[in-house]
């Protein structure tokens, strides 16, 4: 029993130096990561950072320039088939056989993957009503809506129960309903399978992954959980502060009197409000919310709004992709 | 069933249900019969040669093929590009080879039905008089290799693009190439500037020489070989394009 639970916590997804060279730009340079059961990473980049390049080398679309990437176990460059084997994959765009219906498109599928006949049917069943595509069964493709399209497309990925999935974009195109589900479903088949996802929405990363890995330009720039992620913004542990019927000067100066604060920025605030909006930095790891409200009861601040700020993942996935342009 | 016959299997099934869910299959088909009726009984004169035999049908066949093979080719790879479901397809666990084999076979079968449909000029003929049945039925399997290199051909072609309409035109030219080759023309302006063992060569390369053996009402291994030979050429060529550019 034991043995077989460090045997599914074995890397399903072993990459070592993955690079992939157009011409003469790498378009993925030197990749190394894994990835191990349990785990929802999320491939954050900027369009064209090499995203869904890396994915295209994970599945065997597309062969590596060097180095190489283990799948289960299987060198997907030496057999490419039993790491597909292994592998559901929603490409980019979710490109389906337009004139299929949905059925048929499932069937080929299981049939492809060389599904028993009632293994298929059950897992078909199973499929289609988790991802909520019955209605549009009998169809054919080229009439669905884009968010059907996306959740066929998705059903074909997770029908034969892959230990890996290999997501790109998967909620792109969706309206915030649909992405919802997506996610939900994202989440309920996180147990011991290896779910990457690419996005270009950070949100959906907290959401659902339990890692993030940013590329850009092809490298890794960070590779983190969401929350280390978060962590990094400058903003991350700053208290915001609301006061009504304060002078913002006299005020700063008084955060600015506290040994936790390390600087205080005034806030643009709507006009028609008498409302000063202040946010203390803090100068290291001390507890900045303590000290601030204890300051506020003495100075009889009338508060109105205060809380700690999370940080904002837009700007950690700026600073972080921009600076490799700087370094050039 | 080995799995590698299951997977092309699979592909086949697909592609052969694909012509019939689209308008391709009726047109074809249509058009097809239709072309075929007219240069037998107009252009070929059946009636007037006040003979019993299927000669005019069959010799219009390469001038047919070389036009409707390739429009019926031309989507087999350069769609899956377009599309992007190249991608869902090879990233199944099938092989670029059993893929390339089972559209092959699903078009071969699908233009073996169209043939099968023109069995009522056969008939015609049964009726208005005693035909030969061997030749004609050795005339048909002719027909059917010449098909069958058409397509592999047109395949082949159409691995390399994304554009139907190019691969439309290549295949063409190349198809018009394989069946000049025979022509007197060519071997003559082939003899003045190739040295003899290339004419040779290039006649061999061509359709007609092949193709006539048979509507001739002999089977000569060679031919049979020939044709066989080509097809597995162009769909071993065809898999090496396709196992090379996936992508792009």
């Amino acid at each position: 029993m034991a043995q077989k639970r460090h045997a599914l916590k074995l890397p399903m997804i072993e990459i070592q130096q993955l690079t992939k060279v157009f011409d003469t730009r790498p378009a993925v340079d030197q990749v190394t990561f894994t990835v191990r059961p349990g785990e929802v990473l999320g491939f954050l980049g900027p369009n064209g950072a090499g995203k869904s390049t890396t994915m295209k080398m994970l599945t065997g679309f597309l062969p590596p320039t060097s180095g190489g990437a283990r799948i289960c176990g299987h060198e997907v460059t030496e057999d490419p088939i039993a790491a597909q084997r292994c592998i559901g994959y929603l490409p980019e765009g979710a490109p389906l056989y337009p004139d299929m219906t949905p059925a048929s498109l499932l069937q080929f599928v299981s049939q492809a993957r060389s599904m028993e006949r009632a293994h298929a049917r059950q897992r078909t069943d199973e499929v289609v009503a988790l991802v909520g595509i019955e209605s549009v069964m009998k169809q054919r493709i080229d009439t669905l809506s884009k968010g059907f399209k996306r959740r066929v497309g998705l059903a074909a990925a997770i029908l034969h129960d892959p230990q890996v999935l290999i997501l790109d974009e998967p909620t792109d195109g969706l309206d915030p309903n649909q992405k919802e589900e997506v996610r939900k479903l994202i989440r309920s088949m996180a147990q011991d399978k290896v779910i990457v996802l690419s996005t270009h929405i950070l949100e959906e990363v907290e959401a659902v992954c339990t890692r993030a890995i940013i590329i850009s330009e092809g490298r890794v720039l960070f590779d983190g959980t969401p929350a280390e992620l978060r962590a990094r913004s400058t903003t991350h542990g700053a208290v915001a502060l609301h006061l009504a019927g304060t002078q913002a000067d006299a005020a700063s100066k008084a955060l600015n009197g506290l040994a936790e604060v390390e600087r205080v920025e005034v806030l643009a605030g709507d006009p028609d409000e008498d409302l000063v909006r202040l946010r203390a930095y803090g100068a290291g790891e001390a507890p900045l919310l303590q000290p601030i409200t204890d300051l506020a009861r003495n100075k009889n601040w009338d508060v109105r709004h205060l809380s700690v700020e999370r940080g904002s993942l837009d700007e950690v996935f700026r600073t972080i992709t921009t600076q490799t342009g700087a370094q050039k | 069933m080995s799995l590698a016959l299951h997977n092309t299997r699979c592909v086949f099934k697909r592609e052969l249900q694909g012509y019939f869910a689209t308008p391709v299959a009726y047109v074809f088909l249509v058009i097809y019969l239709i072309l075929a009726g007219v240069f037998t009984w107009y252009l070929g004169g059946l009636y007037e040669q006040d003979q019993a035999d299927l000669t005019p049908f069959f010799s219009f066949q390469p001038w047919l093929f070389l036009a409707l093979i390739p429009a019926l080719a031309m989507r087999l790879w350069a769609e899956e590009r377009h599309s992007g479901t190249i991608e869902l397809l090879l990233t199944l666990p099938i092989s670029p080879g059993q893929a390339v084999l089972g559209k092959f076979l699903a078009a071969w079968l699908f233009v073996g039905v169209a043939l099968a449909l023109t069995v009522g000029e056969w008939i015609t003929v049964a009726w208005l008089g005693g035909p030969d049945h061997g030749v004609i039925a050795t005339s048909y399997l002719g027909t059917l290799l010449l098909a069958g290199a058409f397509l592999a051909i047109g395949a082949c072609l159409s691995a390399l693009t994304r554009n139907q309409v190019v691969a439309f035109v290549l295949s063409i030219s190349i198809g018009f190439l394989f069946i000049l080759s025979g022509y007197p023309a060519v071997l003559e302006f082939a003899e003045a500037v190739l040295p003899e063992f290339l004419v040779g060569a290039v006649q061999q390369m061509s359709f007609l020489t092949h193709f006539n053996g048979m509507v001739r009402g002999v089977i000569d291994a060679r031919d049979v070989v020939f044709f066989l030979s080509l097809i597995g050429v162009f769909l071993y060529a065809n898999t090496v394009i396709i196992d090379s550019k996936k992508a792009d």
